[in-house]
Protein backbone atom coordinates (compact mmCIF):
# COMPACT_ATOMS: atom_id res chain seq x y z
CA UNK A 1 0.00 0.00 0.00
CA UNK A 2 2.78 2.08 0.85
CA UNK A 3 6.21 3.14 -0.84
CA UNK A 4 9.55 2.52 1.07
CA UNK A 5 10.18 6.58 0.94
CA UNK A 6 7.13 6.90 3.20
CA UNK A 7 7.11 3.54 5.23
CA UNK A 8 10.93 4.62 6.27
CA UNK A 9 9.64 8.32 7.13
CA UNK A 10 7.09 6.45 9.24
CA UNK A 11 9.55 4.33 11.09
CA UNK A 12 12.19 7.02 11.40
CA UNK A 13 9.48 10.39 11.61
CA UNK A 14 11.38 13.75 10.69
CA UNK A 15 11.32 17.05 13.12
CA UNK A 16 9.41 15.13 15.31
CA UNK A 17 9.77 17.31 18.59
CA UNK A 18 8.42 19.60 21.07
CA UNK A 19 9.91 22.98 20.40
CA UNK A 20 10.29 25.59 23.30
CA UNK A 21 8.71 28.54 23.55
CA UNK A 22 7.28 28.43 19.83
CA UNK A 23 6.99 31.54 17.45
CA UNK A 24 4.28 30.30 16.31
CA UNK A 25 1.31 26.80 16.87
CA UNK A 26 -0.27 25.58 14.27
CA UNK A 27 -2.52 22.65 15.31
CA UNK A 28 -5.15 20.71 13.14
CA UNK A 29 -7.76 17.96 13.84
CA UNK A 30 -9.36 16.08 10.68
CA UNK A 31 -12.58 16.03 11.25
CA UNK A 32 -12.89 13.22 8.70
CA UNK A 33 -10.81 10.93 9.62
CA UNK A 34 -9.79 11.86 13.34
CA UNK A 35 -5.86 12.51 13.08
CA UNK A 36 -3.89 15.72 14.49
CA UNK A 37 -1.47 17.36 13.26
CA UNK A 38 0.60 20.34 15.84
CA UNK A 39 3.14 21.98 14.20
CA UNK A 40 5.20 24.72 16.11
CA UNK A 41 7.84 27.32 14.53
CA UNK A 42 10.85 29.30 15.47
CA UNK A 43 11.22 32.45 12.97
CA UNK A 44 14.41 33.74 12.69
CA UNK A 45 15.94 36.00 9.23
CA UNK A 46 18.31 35.45 6.74
CA UNK A 47 21.07 37.19 5.50
CA UNK A 48 18.78 39.34 3.22
CA UNK A 49 16.86 39.95 6.62
CA UNK A 50 13.25 37.90 5.35
CA UNK A 51 11.54 36.25 7.70
CA UNK A 52 12.16 32.48 7.43
CA UNK A 53 10.96 29.13 9.80
CA UNK A 54 14.07 28.64 11.29
CA UNK A 55 13.72 25.78 13.42
CA UNK A 56 9.81 23.56 13.02
CA UNK A 57 8.32 20.62 15.06
CA UNK A 58 5.46 18.36 14.55
CA UNK A 59 3.61 15.83 16.85
CA UNK A 60 0.88 13.99 14.77
CA UNK A 61 -1.59 11.20 16.65
CA UNK A 62 -2.34 9.56 12.99
CA UNK A 63 -2.03 6.83 10.67
CA UNK A 64 1.73 5.72 8.54
CA UNK A 65 0.70 8.49 6.14
CA UNK A 66 -0.12 11.25 8.69
CA UNK A 67 3.19 10.47 10.13
CA UNK A 68 4.86 10.46 6.85
CA UNK A 69 3.17 13.90 5.38
CA UNK A 70 4.20 15.78 8.80
CA UNK A 71 8.02 14.53 8.34
CA UNK A 72 7.77 15.60 4.89
CA UNK A 73 6.37 19.12 5.44
CA UNK A 74 8.58 20.20 8.41
CA UNK A 75 11.73 18.92 6.05
CA UNK A 76 10.10 21.33 2.83
CA UNK A 77 9.44 24.34 5.50
CA UNK A 78 12.69 24.34 7.33
CA UNK A 79 14.93 27.07 6.33
CA UNK A 80 12.13 28.55 4.10
CA UNK A 81 11.10 32.06 4.14
CA UNK A 82 7.67 32.17 5.50
CA UNK A 83 6.20 33.60 1.72
CA UNK A 84 7.73 30.76 0.46
CA UNK A 85 6.41 28.43 3.17
CA UNK A 86 3.25 29.44 2.85
CA UNK A 87 3.17 28.31 -1.11
CA UNK A 88 3.99 24.21 -0.30
CA UNK A 89 0.67 22.83 -1.40
CA UNK A 90 -0.50 19.02 -0.61
CA UNK A 91 0.90 17.94 -4.58
CA UNK A 92 4.02 19.36 -3.15
CA UNK A 93 3.91 16.43 -0.18
CA UNK A 94 2.43 14.00 -2.09
CA UNK A 95 4.63 14.13 -5.53
CA UNK A 96 8.09 14.09 -2.17
CA UNK A 97 6.19 11.74 -0.81
CA UNK A 98 6.34 9.84 -4.43
CA UNK A 99 2.62 9.36 -4.23
CA UNK A 100 0.06 8.53 -1.10
CA UNK A 101 -2.43 6.21 -1.31
CA UNK A 102 -5.69 7.52 -3.06
CA UNK A 103 -7.58 7.02 0.74
CA UNK A 104 -4.95 9.00 2.39
CA UNK A 105 -4.52 12.08 0.10
CA UNK A 106 -6.28 14.21 2.73
CA UNK A 107 -3.12 13.09 5.20
CA UNK A 108 -1.13 15.95 3.31
CA UNK A 109 -3.86 18.24 3.16
CA UNK A 110 -3.45 18.20 6.80
CA UNK A 111 0.19 18.76 6.98
CA UNK A 112 -0.18 21.74 4.77
CA UNK A 113 -2.81 22.84 6.72
CA UNK A 114 -1.15 22.56 10.30
CA UNK A 115 1.82 24.74 8.79
CA UNK A 116 -0.05 27.50 7.57
CA UNK A 117 -1.73 27.48 10.40
CA UNK A 118 1.31 27.87 12.28
CA UNK A 119 2.50 30.70 10.35
CA UNK A 120 -0.86 32.45 10.67
CA UNK A 121 -0.46 32.21 14.28
CA UNK A 122 3.21 33.98 13.98
CA UNK A 123 1.94 36.50 11.83
CA UNK A 124 -1.33 37.32 13.81
CA UNK A 125 1.08 38.12 16.89
CA UNK A 126 3.06 40.41 15.25
CA UNK B 1 10.03 -14.46 15.66
CA UNK B 2 6.54 -14.51 13.42
CA UNK B 3 3.48 -14.27 15.61
CA UNK B 4 0.04 -14.45 13.53
CA UNK B 5 -2.65 -13.02 16.23
CA UNK B 6 -5.70 -11.94 13.78
CA UNK B 7 -7.26 -15.65 13.91
CA UNK B 8 -10.63 -13.32 14.38
CA UNK B 9 -10.19 -12.51 10.48
CA UNK B 10 -9.22 -16.22 9.17
CA UNK B 11 -6.76 -19.01 10.66
CA UNK B 12 -4.64 -21.24 8.95
CA UNK B 13 -5.87 -24.40 7.30
CA UNK B 14 -5.39 -27.27 9.36
CA UNK B 15 -2.77 -29.49 7.71
CA UNK B 16 -5.06 -32.76 8.71
CA UNK B 17 -8.09 -30.56 6.86
CA UNK B 18 -5.92 -30.30 3.64
CA UNK B 19 -5.32 -33.80 3.76
CA UNK B 20 -8.92 -34.67 3.79
CA UNK B 21 -9.73 -32.21 1.17
CA UNK B 22 -6.97 -33.60 -1.38
CA UNK B 23 -8.53 -36.51 -2.45
CA UNK B 24 -11.62 -34.84 -3.58
CA UNK B 25 -10.12 -32.72 -6.19
CA UNK B 26 -7.46 -35.36 -6.90
CA UNK B 27 -9.62 -38.97 -7.39
CA UNK B 28 -13.14 -38.31 -5.91
CA UNK B 29 -13.77 -35.39 -8.01
CA UNK B 30 -17.58 -36.30 -9.16
CA UNK B 31 -20.38 -33.84 -9.08
CA UNK B 32 -22.30 -35.16 -5.93
CA UNK B 33 -25.76 -34.96 -8.50
CA UNK B 34 -24.15 -37.52 -10.51
CA UNK B 35 -25.15 -41.46 -10.51
CA UNK B 36 -21.82 -43.17 -11.17
CA UNK B 37 -19.39 -43.97 -8.94
CA UNK B 38 -17.62 -40.60 -8.82
CA UNK B 39 -20.88 -38.96 -8.21
CA UNK B 40 -21.74 -41.26 -5.46
CA UNK B 41 -18.26 -40.96 -3.48
CA UNK B 42 -18.97 -37.24 -3.39
CA UNK B 43 -22.37 -37.63 -2.31
CA UNK B 44 -21.35 -40.34 0.55
CA UNK B 45 -18.79 -37.22 1.73
CA UNK B 46 -21.11 -34.68 0.92
CA UNK B 47 -23.86 -36.36 3.29
CA UNK B 48 -21.53 -37.67 5.84
CA UNK B 49 -19.95 -33.97 6.35
CA UNK B 50 -23.66 -32.21 6.73
CA UNK B 51 -24.04 -35.11 9.44
CA UNK B 52 -21.07 -34.51 11.23
CA UNK B 53 -21.28 -30.63 11.48
CA UNK B 54 -25.37 -31.51 12.55
CA UNK B 55 -23.90 -32.90 15.12
CA UNK B 56 -21.98 -30.38 16.07
CA UNK B 57 -25.53 -28.36 17.18
CA UNK B 58 -27.31 -31.65 18.03
CA UNK B 59 -29.31 -30.80 14.94
CA UNK B 60 -30.61 -33.45 12.18
CA UNK B 61 -28.83 -33.61 9.06
CA UNK B 62 -31.41 -32.27 6.76
CA UNK B 63 -31.47 -28.74 8.51
CA UNK B 64 -27.51 -28.31 7.33
CA UNK B 65 -27.35 -26.07 4.08
CA UNK B 66 -23.77 -25.45 2.61
CA UNK B 67 -23.19 -22.07 1.50
CA UNK B 68 -20.18 -20.35 0.46
CA UNK B 69 -19.39 -18.24 3.47
CA UNK B 70 -20.68 -16.95 6.70
CA UNK B 71 -21.30 -13.97 5.11
CA UNK B 72 -24.10 -15.86 2.35
CA UNK B 73 -25.56 -17.94 5.36
CA UNK B 74 -26.63 -13.84 6.82
CA UNK B 75 -27.62 -13.09 3.75
CA UNK B 76 -29.60 -16.17 3.07
CA UNK B 77 -31.39 -16.16 6.87
CA UNK B 78 -32.03 -12.72 6.34
CA UNK B 79 -33.49 -11.75 2.80
CA UNK B 80 -35.46 -15.82 2.73
CA UNK B 81 -37.31 -15.10 5.55
CA UNK B 82 -38.30 -11.95 4.94
CA UNK B 83 -39.00 -12.72 1.49
CA UNK B 84 -41.06 -15.57 2.33
CA UNK B 85 -42.84 -14.07 5.34
CA UNK B 86 -44.06 -10.47 4.19
CA UNK B 87 -47.50 -11.14 4.38
CA UNK B 88 -47.27 -12.18 8.19
CA UNK B 89 -45.20 -8.89 8.74
CA UNK B 90 -42.56 -6.62 7.22
CA UNK B 91 -40.58 -5.76 10.35
CA UNK B 92 -36.90 -6.75 11.63
CA UNK B 93 -34.85 -6.39 14.93
CA UNK B 94 -31.19 -6.86 14.92
CA UNK B 95 -28.78 -4.79 16.85
CA UNK B 96 -26.01 -2.42 16.02
CA UNK B 97 -23.10 -3.98 15.95
CA UNK B 98 -23.72 -6.92 13.87
CA UNK B 99 -21.23 -8.18 10.56
CA UNK B 100 -21.83 -5.95 8.10
CA UNK B 101 -23.10 -8.94 6.03
CA UNK B 102 -26.18 -8.67 8.64
CA UNK B 103 -26.62 -4.81 8.38
CA UNK B 104 -26.14 -4.59 4.29
CA UNK B 105 -28.80 -7.29 4.42
CA UNK B 106 -30.96 -5.38 6.31
CA UNK B 107 -30.35 -2.09 4.31
CA UNK B 108 -31.50 -4.04 1.23
CA UNK B 109 -34.39 -5.18 2.94
CA UNK B 110 -35.10 -1.93 3.90
CA UNK B 111 -35.33 -1.04 0.14
CA UNK B 112 -37.53 -3.81 -0.61
CA UNK B 113 -40.23 -2.04 1.84
CA UNK B 114 -38.88 -4.05 5.05
CA UNK B 115 -38.90 -1.83 8.41
CA UNK B 116 -35.58 -2.37 10.78
CA UNK B 117 -35.04 -1.77 13.99
CA UNK B 118 -31.56 -1.28 15.22
CA UNK B 119 -31.13 -2.27 18.94
CA UNK B 120 -28.35 -0.41 21.00
CA UNK B 121 -25.75 -2.23 22.77
CA UNK B 122 -24.40 -1.82 26.84
CA UNK B 123 -20.46 -0.53 26.96
CA UNK B 124 -19.48 -3.87 27.00
CA UNK B 125 -21.73 -5.28 23.86
CA UNK B 126 -24.58 -6.68 25.43
CA UNK B 127 -27.78 -6.25 24.13
CA UNK B 128 -30.43 -5.06 26.55
CA UNK B 129 -33.29 -8.34 26.12
CA UNK B 130 -35.84 -5.38 28.15
CA UNK B 131 -35.08 -3.52 24.37
CA UNK B 132 -35.82 -6.23 22.21
CA UNK B 133 -39.09 -7.09 24.19
CA UNK B 134 -40.29 -3.56 23.51
CA UNK B 135 -39.62 -3.48 19.88
CA UNK B 136 -41.13 -6.60 19.02
CA UNK B 137 -44.44 -5.64 17.27
CA UNK B 138 -47.28 -7.96 16.11
CA UNK B 139 -46.01 -6.85 12.57
CA UNK B 140 -42.32 -8.54 13.65
CA UNK B 141 -41.49 -11.68 11.60
CA UNK B 142 -37.27 -11.82 12.68
CA UNK B 143 -34.98 -11.43 15.41
CA UNK B 144 -30.68 -11.51 14.18
CA UNK B 145 -28.37 -11.31 16.79
CA UNK B 146 -25.07 -12.57 16.61
CA UNK B 147 -23.62 -15.03 19.63
CA UNK B 148 -19.97 -13.71 19.53
CA UNK B 149 -19.34 -10.27 18.24
CA UNK B 150 -16.19 -10.34 15.74
CA UNK B 151 -14.65 -7.18 17.01
CA UNK B 152 -14.85 -7.71 20.72
CA UNK B 153 -15.58 -10.85 21.46
CA UNK B 154 -19.08 -10.35 23.62
CA UNK B 155 -21.15 -13.44 24.19
CA UNK B 156 -24.43 -12.19 23.56
CA UNK B 157 -27.47 -14.35 25.92
CA UNK B 158 -29.07 -15.70 22.56
CA UNK B 159 -30.51 -18.21 24.84
CA UNK B 160 -32.84 -15.74 26.38
CA UNK B 161 -33.01 -14.07 23.14
CA UNK B 162 -34.39 -17.56 22.00
CA UNK B 163 -36.98 -17.81 24.71
CA UNK B 164 -38.16 -14.19 23.76
CA UNK B 165 -38.80 -14.62 20.31
CA UNK B 166 -40.08 -18.05 20.87
CA UNK B 167 -42.95 -16.72 22.72
CA UNK B 168 -43.32 -13.84 20.76
CA UNK B 169 -44.00 -16.22 17.84
CA UNK B 170 -40.57 -14.68 15.81
CA UNK B 171 -38.12 -16.23 13.94
CA UNK B 172 -34.54 -16.21 15.72
CA UNK B 173 -31.27 -16.25 13.56
CA UNK B 174 -27.82 -16.70 15.12
CA UNK B 175 -24.46 -15.52 13.47
CA UNK B 176 -22.61 -17.65 14.74
CA UNK B 177 -19.31 -17.25 12.66
CA UNK B 178 -16.99 -16.32 15.66
CA UNK B 179 -18.69 -18.55 18.03
CA UNK B 180 -19.06 -22.13 16.36
CA UNK B 181 -16.83 -24.63 18.25
CA UNK B 182 -16.16 -21.98 21.06
CA UNK B 183 -19.03 -21.48 22.43
CA UNK B 184 -21.30 -24.69 22.43
CA UNK B 185 -24.83 -24.17 20.99
CA UNK B 186 -27.37 -26.62 21.40
CA UNK B 187 -30.24 -26.11 19.31
CA UNK B 188 -32.65 -28.57 21.45
CA UNK B 189 -31.84 -25.76 24.25
CA UNK B 190 -31.61 -22.82 22.47
CA UNK B 191 -34.38 -21.78 20.52
CA UNK B 192 -32.72 -20.75 16.99
CA UNK B 193 -34.31 -21.24 13.86
CA UNK B 194 -31.08 -20.25 11.96
CA UNK B 195 -27.60 -20.47 12.59
CA UNK B 196 -24.76 -18.85 10.25
CA UNK B 197 -21.65 -20.97 10.61
CA UNK B 198 -18.19 -20.50 9.08
CA UNK B 199 -15.51 -22.84 8.08
CA UNK B 200 -12.23 -20.56 7.76
CA UNK B 201 -12.45 -19.50 11.65
CA UNK B 202 -12.00 -22.83 12.98
CA UNK B 203 -9.06 -23.98 10.77
CA UNK B 204 -11.53 -24.95 8.11
CA UNK B 205 -11.05 -23.92 4.25
CA UNK B 206 -12.08 -20.09 2.63
CA UNK B 207 -15.27 -20.38 0.43
CA UNK B 208 -17.14 -22.21 2.88
CA UNK B 209 -20.23 -21.85 5.24
CA UNK B 210 -23.54 -23.27 6.08
CA UNK B 211 -26.45 -22.23 7.44
CA UNK B 212 -28.97 -24.26 10.12
CA UNK B 213 -31.80 -24.00 9.24
CA UNK B 214 -34.63 -25.73 11.98
CA UNK B 215 -37.28 -28.17 10.07
CA UNK B 216 -40.41 -26.02 9.05
CA UNK B 217 -38.89 -23.00 8.77
CA UNK B 218 -40.69 -21.51 6.24
CA UNK B 219 -37.32 -19.64 3.90
CA UNK B 220 -37.00 -18.47 0.35
CA UNK B 221 -35.32 -20.27 -1.68
CA UNK B 222 -31.87 -18.43 -1.96
CA UNK B 223 -29.97 -19.95 -5.14
CA UNK B 224 -32.47 -20.34 -8.23
CA UNK B 225 -31.16 -23.84 -10.36
CA UNK B 226 -30.51 -27.59 -9.65
CA UNK B 227 -31.78 -29.20 -6.59
CA UNK B 228 -28.85 -29.22 -4.34
CA UNK B 229 -28.80 -28.15 -0.65
CA UNK B 230 -32.69 -29.43 0.16
CA UNK B 231 -33.84 -27.34 -3.37
CA UNK B 232 -32.30 -24.37 -1.04
CA UNK B 233 -29.37 -23.20 -2.48
CA UNK B 234 -28.68 -24.21 -6.31
CA UNK B 235 -24.78 -24.94 -7.61
CA UNK B 236 -22.41 -27.87 -7.29
CA UNK B 237 -21.71 -28.26 -4.01
CA UNK B 238 -17.99 -27.65 -3.01
CA UNK B 239 -17.25 -30.93 -1.53
CA UNK B 240 -13.24 -30.77 -1.01
CA UNK B 241 -14.63 -27.65 1.24
CA UNK B 242 -17.70 -28.88 2.97
CA UNK B 243 -15.45 -32.50 3.76
CA UNK B 244 -12.74 -29.66 4.85
CA UNK B 245 -14.87 -27.95 6.85
CA UNK B 246 -16.41 -31.30 8.68
CA UNK B 247 -12.85 -32.20 9.61
CA UNK B 248 -12.15 -28.72 10.92
CA UNK B 249 -14.76 -29.40 13.52
CA UNK B 250 -12.92 -32.77 14.72
CA UNK B 251 -10.16 -30.55 15.16
CA UNK B 252 -10.96 -27.82 18.83
CA UNK B 253 -11.00 -29.80 21.57
CA UNK B 254 -11.80 -28.47 24.81
CA UNK B 255 -8.51 -27.76 26.11
CA UNK B 256 -7.68 -25.96 22.97
CA UNK B 257 -10.80 -23.74 24.46
CA UNK B 258 -8.70 -23.46 27.77
CA UNK B 259 -5.93 -22.30 26.60
CA UNK B 260 -7.15 -19.87 23.90
CA UNK B 261 -8.59 -18.61 27.12
CA UNK B 262 -5.45 -18.60 29.44
CA UNK B 263 -3.61 -16.70 26.63
CA UNK B 264 -6.04 -14.07 26.66
CA UNK B 265 -6.45 -13.14 30.04
CA UNK B 266 -2.41 -13.43 30.29
CA UNK B 267 -2.50 -10.93 27.59
CA UNK B 268 -5.49 -8.70 29.22
CA UNK B 269 -3.92 -8.82 32.78
CA UNK B 270 -0.41 -7.79 30.82
CA UNK B 271 -2.01 -4.60 29.10
CA UNK B 272 -4.09 -3.65 32.21
CA UNK B 273 -0.45 -1.93 33.88
CA UNK B 274 -0.14 0.12 30.51
CA UNK B 275 -1.34 3.36 31.43
CA UNK B 276 -4.56 5.35 29.61
CA UNK B 277 -5.58 1.62 27.83
CA UNK B 278 -8.64 0.40 28.16
CA UNK B 279 -10.21 -3.26 27.43
CA UNK B 280 -13.55 -3.12 25.28
CA UNK B 281 -15.83 -5.78 25.83
CA UNK B 282 -16.76 -7.88 28.93
CA UNK B 283 -14.20 -9.94 31.03
CA UNK B 284 -14.62 -13.90 32.01
CA UNK B 285 -17.33 -16.18 30.71
CA UNK B 286 -19.12 -13.64 28.66
CA UNK B 287 -15.85 -13.04 26.77
CA UNK B 288 -14.79 -15.92 23.67
CA UNK B 289 -12.03 -17.54 24.55
CA UNK B 290 -9.76 -16.06 21.62
CA UNK B 291 -10.56 -12.34 21.84
CA UNK B 292 -8.92 -9.24 23.52
CA UNK B 293 -9.96 -5.83 22.39
CA UNK B 294 -7.60 -3.10 23.84
CA UNK B 295 -7.83 0.66 23.29
CA UNK B 296 -4.58 2.32 23.50
CA UNK B 297 -4.89 6.38 23.97
CA UNK B 298 -3.29 8.79 21.77
CA UNK B 299 -2.31 7.06 19.03
CA UNK B 300 -3.89 5.09 16.38
CA UNK B 301 -4.28 1.97 15.30
CA UNK B 302 -3.03 1.49 11.91
CA UNK B 303 0.47 2.94 13.18
CA UNK B 304 0.42 0.33 15.96
CA UNK B 305 -0.72 -2.30 14.19
CA UNK B 306 2.11 -1.66 11.06
CA UNK B 307 5.01 -1.02 13.78
CA UNK B 308 4.14 -4.98 15.11
CA UNK B 309 3.89 -5.91 11.56
CA UNK B 310 7.05 -4.94 11.19
CA UNK B 311 7.81 -7.16 14.21
CA UNK B 312 6.31 -9.71 12.79
CA UNK B 313 2.80 -9.65 15.07
CA UNK B 314 0.08 -9.87 12.87
CA UNK B 315 -3.26 -8.27 14.90
CA UNK B 316 -6.04 -5.93 13.78
CA UNK B 317 -7.80 -2.24 14.37
CA UNK B 318 -10.72 -0.52 14.58
CA UNK B 319 -9.45 2.75 13.29
CA UNK B 320 -10.83 4.71 10.89
CA UNK B 321 -7.61 4.85 8.85
CA UNK B 322 -7.88 1.90 8.24
CA UNK B 323 -11.05 1.27 7.11
CA UNK B 324 -12.06 1.75 3.51
CA UNK B 325 -14.12 4.57 4.14
CA UNK B 326 -12.60 6.70 6.71
CA UNK B 327 -15.30 5.67 9.56
CA UNK B 328 -14.35 4.61 12.48
CA UNK B 329 -15.66 0.79 13.64
CA UNK B 330 -19.41 0.60 13.85
CA UNK B 331 -19.21 -1.55 16.95
CA UNK B 332 -16.76 0.68 19.09
CA UNK B 333 -19.13 3.54 18.39
CA UNK B 334 -22.23 1.99 19.40
CA UNK B 335 -20.28 1.08 22.75
CA UNK B 336 -20.55 4.56 22.97
CA UNK B 337 -16.41 5.64 22.49
CA UNK B 338 -15.77 9.18 21.01
CA UNK B 339 -13.81 8.82 17.40
CA UNK B 340 -10.67 9.52 18.92
CA UNK B 341 -10.49 6.81 21.15
CA UNK B 342 -11.78 3.83 18.70
CA UNK B 343 -8.62 5.40 16.83
CA UNK B 344 -6.23 3.21 18.96
CA UNK B 345 -8.20 -0.02 18.93
CA UNK B 346 -6.45 -2.87 18.43
CA UNK B 347 -8.15 -6.36 18.30
CA UNK B 348 -5.58 -9.38 19.12
CA UNK B 349 -7.28 -12.69 18.25
CA UNK B 350 -6.07 -16.32 18.89
CA UNK B 351 -6.15 -19.61 17.76
CA UNK B 352 -5.67 -23.55 19.20
CA UNK B 353 -1.91 -23.29 17.49
CA UNK B 354 -0.63 -19.83 19.35
CA UNK B 355 1.70 -20.64 22.28
CA UNK B 356 2.39 -18.86 25.66
CA UNK B 357 6.02 -18.07 23.94
CA UNK B 358 4.18 -15.93 21.35
CA UNK B 359 1.79 -13.81 23.85
CA UNK B 360 5.64 -13.51 25.42
CA UNK B 361 7.11 -12.00 22.40
CA UNK B 362 4.06 -9.36 21.76
CA UNK B 363 4.42 -8.12 25.70
CA UNK B 364 7.79 -7.74 24.85
CA UNK B 365 7.62 -5.94 22.04
CA UNK B 366 4.79 -4.34 22.46
CA UNK B 367 5.55 -1.17 24.92
CA UNK B 368 8.00 -0.06 23.09
CA UNK B 369 5.63 0.19 20.07
CA UNK B 370 3.43 2.07 22.28
CA UNK B 371 5.98 4.43 23.84
CA UNK B 372 7.27 5.10 20.30
CA UNK B 373 4.19 6.31 19.15
CA UNK B 374 3.10 8.35 22.08
CA UNK B 375 6.60 10.10 22.06
CA UNK B 376 5.38 11.94 18.34
CA UNK B 377 1.94 12.66 19.67
CA UNK B 378 0.50 15.84 20.86
CA UNK B 379 -2.40 14.44 22.85
CA UNK B 380 0.31 12.21 25.31
CA UNK B 381 0.30 13.39 28.76
CA UNK B 382 3.91 14.30 28.19
CA UNK B 383 3.21 16.05 25.22
CA UNK B 384 0.21 17.96 26.53
CA UNK B 385 1.76 21.44 27.53
CA UNK B 386 2.86 22.48 24.00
Amino acid sequence: MYNEKIIELFQNPKNHKKIENPDGIGKYDNPICGDSMWISIKVGKNDKGEEIISDIGVQTFGCIAAIASSSEVTELAKGKTLEEAKKITRADISEHLGGLPPIKEHCSNLAVDALKKAIEDYEGKK
Amino acid sequence: MEVYFDNAATTKVAKEVVDAMIPFYTENYGNASSSHKWGQKAEEALEDSRKRIAECLNARAEEIIFTGSGSESNNFALKGIARANKEKGNHIITSKIEHSATLESCKSLEGEGFSVTYLDVDKEGFVDLEDLKREITDKTILVSIMHVNNEIGTIEPIDKIGEICKENGVYFHVDAAQSFMKVPIDVKKINADLISLSAHKIHGPKGVGALFIKSGTDIRRFVDGGSQEMRKRAGTENVPGIVGFAKATELIKGEDIKHMAKLRDKLISFLEKIPDSRLNGPKGDNRVCNNVNYIFKFIEGESIMSLLDMKGIAVSTGSACNSDNLSPSHVLSALGLPHEIIHGSIRFSFSRENTEKEVDYLMKVLPDVIKKLRNISPYSRENQNV
